[in-house]
């Protein structure tokens, strides 16, 4: 069976994969794009966070089925040449530390800003809690997330 | 695999642990037998030969381009950035133009072990002086070239410069000549007065950053040999169980399934007992393969243990007398049996799990003739030495590229994962790369020691304590990684928290292990996380026996500046300074307006501590309602002595504090038949956005030498929170003094 769908803003058929197989997989193992990461596997970490349609979506239950016709970003598909407003922030204010979540949290942030370009406090932590980082730079992020849109932490 | 001990190691606790892993000297415990010429004294372990730095720590192309070199793993900390511009400040580079690049896995060069909170306080002094020995050779080639003496030349922004009018030559151009000039003795060199740093002490942007936020950064699970395949492994949930029998039929059945078959890791080195290898084409398959594998365990012994169990025996020992005595100064039993009021508190904390985002995972090949690896390690050296023996190779045919790391903690200075990858990649033949689910990750750990706490003392009318008394009871950490076993004295299990700063003519501290089959290791800011707590919430409750104020009683039983050997501590361990601890103290409550009245429902709180070389208190302000608590505020005040990357630094407290804020306020590892319950985040929660506190960072400065910033701010979160949790009730009918880690909602009530 053929599974296609539009992997950032090009289209891309698969004809040799199991339909139940999780899009994380599908991108990790199949299509080598490693910058989307697996932390849990259940939905709760947020490291796998994707666009479908525009969406933050976790990928890590998604069936590569489900996923097609739809249009999937990733970190890979944000900008070239890492200059994504948010990407800026990111590094302006040191948020990584370890990093292996961060693709998730910028992917979250980026869905966020889209629909809500001036986030508040409130509206930051309701859009972020769904992605944890194990290092705790959550201040960062949130710190990231006003630089972005312009407004004051 | 057998277990091979060679040399019989002393007590051996973290320290010594980590230095003579550097050498070799951990791959001891795990079975693979060290060169002739390796040492366990870790004095020996670090000398070198002469090794020449301009191809050990700098290599620079004709063109100008400097590559400095990393020999410590990146697991979050900064490391990646910390070291370099060490390097970068005495060779006189311009930091924008360098690159960083990971050392190889050569101990004759390296020392790899990335732990203790030690790498920019071990590497400090030798990176300086490789610098600056690199700095001298390239100096030396231009004065060569010019005919004239090296007083004249001098390094500026990446060229050897000299005379009116200025003339140059970039280290691009004199390079070649330089890495065949006498390598000067690192000990002679002259390093950089401090006064004319450019780079170190100054806020500096994370090198990796870039890469971590647009998703090119390679950690260990992202490496991708050609060929690779995925392999789980299904390992007996109970703690050592094995495998008594399995079929594979119906998980070979599972499309892209390769191969299954059972694998035998044991030791002390592993946390598990051997299990089943499912290889599939991807991790889906292979997670799926191993859903349909049907195994049947041998639990063995262990699957009668219990958290429950634990505790009972935590409680026995306590009331048994008395435990072996780690310190024992005046009399403090006789004053405690002969006191008309005294106090006592008791203590518990739970087993914790590291919890890396990146969940343990290894890649491995293994050839006739050699061996090629990718593994997220802080012990590069260990995992070679445990590929060699599975791969019966010399050490030094087995490549060992050092990864990017979703995380370290502790967790991964084990060798367990690589263990196992060395094994499925013996089998097999093939590329394969061993991944854990997060359940797996949480299942088989190296867990931080569950422990139990009995605190007396005295305070008398003038404020002096008369006698401080410690019991602990714990599943130790030594008990599992020293050669003596269950016969150590547990002295390791109290790190500086045998150390007490609050002067007592009278201290008894005593120690009784509890048994466990848990595995046990370090985990951030290892003994110092309970001691810490203990220590800190005692005095506060000591405090507020007395009526007095925390943070005045805290000083005025430090008494005056003076420094306190660490007892116990190893030949060269610094004392603690008094002075720099209550600088800290004051510095944190000074920040967070201490004594400035909060309203009824609102608290402060004040712990600070010593652990790492380092000096760190913390005030948390919180308001309280019954079951709802908030964290309005963290102050953190940190004495590392010289601070190499501010910005750095500021985010290791951040992290720890969220790290320690998780473990205070989430859940407790437990055991229930002899397995862990906790599997996922959905039941073993972080701290999430919603619920991180705004954190502030104050650091000291200080021309003292650099000394621990990655763990050292974990030990005073949880006392802070839970004594300003007791100020913020102080209206409260029931005033909340909390002593069970973590924080249930019940406590709150």
């Amino acid at each position: 069976m053929a599974i296609t769908f539009t992997l950032n803003g090009k289209s891309q058929t698969l004809t040799d994969v199991s339909p139940d197989m999780p899009l994380l997989w599908v991108l990790r193992d199949v299509l080598n794009m490693t910058g989307t990461k697996f932390g849990c596997g259940i939905m709760q970490c947020g490291a796998c966070t994707v666009h479908i349609n525009g969406e933050a979506s976790r990928s890590c239950m998604l069936p590569i089925a489900n996923v097609a016709g739809k249009k999937v970003t990733t970190i890979e598909g944000l900008s070239a040449d890492g200059s994504h407003p948010v990407q800026k922030a990111w590094i302006e204010e040191d948020v990584p530390q370890c990093g292996y979540c961060q693709s998730g949290q910028i992917m979250s942030a980026v869905a966020l800003l889209a629909k809500k370009p001036k986030p508040t406090d409130a509206e930051i932590d309701d859009a972020m809690s769904g992605n944890i980082c194990r290092c705790g730079t959550y201040q960062r992020i949130r710190k990231a997330i006003h630089r972005a849109a312009g407004t004051k932490a | 695999m057998a277990t091979h001990i060679s040399t019989e190691l002393k007590s051996l606790d973290r320290r010594t642990f980590l230095k003579t892993s550097a050498a070799g000297g951990a791959a001891l415990l795990i079975g693979f037998h060290l060169p002739a010429h390796s040492s366990s004294d870790p004095g020996q372990a670090q000398e070198k030969p002469p090794i020449n730095p301009l191809n050990a720590w700098v290599r620079i192309t004709p063109d100008n381009h400097v590559t400095l070199i990393l020999a410590k793993s990146e697991m979050g900390q900064g490391i990646m950035t910390a070291l370099p511009m060490i390097l970068a400040e005495e060779l006189y580079l311009d930091w924008n133009k360098v690159s960083v690049e990971q050392a190889p896995t050569d101990p004759k060069v390296y020392d790899l072990g990335t732990g203790g909170s030690g790498s920019v306080a071990g590497s400090w002094l030798p990176l300086r002086q490789a610098g600056a020995a690199a700095r001298e050779m390239l100096i030396a080639a231009a004065a060569k070239k010019w005919e004239v003496g090296t007083d004249t030349c001098k390094a500026q922004n990446g060229y050897v410069v000299h005379g009116h009018p200025e003339r140059s030559y970039s280290y691009g151009e004199l390079v070649a000549d330089a890495a065949l000039l006498p390598i000067p003795n690192f000990k002679d060199v002259a390093l950089k007065n401090s006064r004319d740093f450019t780079i170190l002490g100054h806020d500096t942007h994370r090198v990796d950053a870039a890469e971590k936020a647009n998703g090119t950064a390679k950690f260990g699970i992202d490496s991708r040999p050609d060929g690779l395949l995925y392999a789980v492994i299904a390992r007996c949930p109970v703690f050592y169980g094995k495998v008594a029998s399995f079929d594979a039929a119906k998980a070979k059945a599972v499309p892209g399934v390769r191969d299954v078959f059972q694998i035998e890791t044991s030791g002390r080195g592993a946390s598990t007992t051997g299990g089943v290898a499912v290889l599939a084409d991807n991790s889906w398959a292979a997670i799926q393969g191993r859903k349909a594998l049907e195994v049947k365990w041998d639990e063995g012994a262990a699957a009668k243990e219990s958290s429950e169990e634990l505790h009972n025996q935590f409680v026995a020992n306590a009331a048994a007398k008395p435990g072996s005595v780690i310190r024992n100064e005046g009399d403090a039993d006789a004053i405690l049996a002969a006191a008309s009021k005294k106090l006592e508190a008791v203590y518990e904390l739970p087993f914790a799990a590291h919890v890396c985002m990146e969940p343990m995972n290894c890649t491995v090949h293994i050839q006739s003739d050699r061996a090629e690896a990718w593994v997220p390690t802080q012990a590069p050296q260990w995992a070679q030495g445990v590929i060699a023996e599975a791969a019966k190779l010399p050490p030094e045919k087995v490549t060992v590229h050092t990864t990017l790391m979703g995380g370290g903690f502790g967790r991964r200075y084990q060798a367990d994962f690589v263990m196992e990858a060395a094994q499925v990649a013996k089998k097999s033949g093939k590329p394969v790369m061993v991944l854990w689910t997060r359940e797996d990750d949480m299942h088989h750990d190296f867990y931080r020691p569950a422990s139990y706490h009995k605190c007396q003392g005295i305070v008398e009318a003038d404020g002096n304590l008369a006698a401080w008394k410690h019991f602990q009871t714990s599943t130790s950490i030594a008990a599992k990684w020293s050669a003596k076993g269950e016969e150590d004295n547990g002295q390791g299990e109290f790190g500086t928290g045998a150390t007490v700063p609050y002067k007592s003519p009278n201290i008894r501290i005593e120690y009784t292990l509890a048994h466990s089959s848990a595995p046990r290791a370090w985990w951030r800011s290892v003994e110092h996380s309970s001691s810490g707590f203990v220590v800190e919430s005692f005095v506060d409750e000591l405090a507020a026996a007395a009526g007095q104020d925390p943070l005045a009683f805290r000083l005025k039983l430090i008494g005056e500046s003076r420094k306190m050997p660490q007892f116990g501590g190893q030949p060269d361990s610094p004392p603690l300074d008094t002075a720099r601890l209550k600088g800290v103290l004051q510095l944190a409550a000074d920040k967070a307006s201490w004594g400035k009245t909060l309203p009824d429902t609102e608290g402060r709180g004040i712990a600070g501590f010593y652990s790492f070389d380092s000096y760190v208190a913390a005030v948390a302000e919180v308001s309280w309602q019954p079951r709802d608590l908030k964290i309005k505020r963290l102050v953190c005040a940190v004495d590392c002595g010289r601070v190499v990357n501010p910005n750095g630094v500021r985010a290791q407290v951040e992290s720890a504090a969220i790290y320690a804020l998780t473990a205070t306020l989430k859940d407790a590892i437990t055991v229930e038949g002899g397995r862990v319950v906790q599997s996922n985040f959905n039941d073993y929660h972080m701290l999430r956005m919603n619920e991180a506190p705004p954190i502030e960072v104050y650091l000291v400065e200080s021309v003292e030498k650099p000394t621990g910033i990655g763990e050292p701010t974990v030990p005073v979160i949880a006392p802070a929170l839970c004594n300003a949790i007791f100020n913020a009730t102080r209206k409260s009918t029931k005033q909340l003094r909390l002593r069970r880690l973590p924080i249930r909602a019940e406590d709150l009530a």
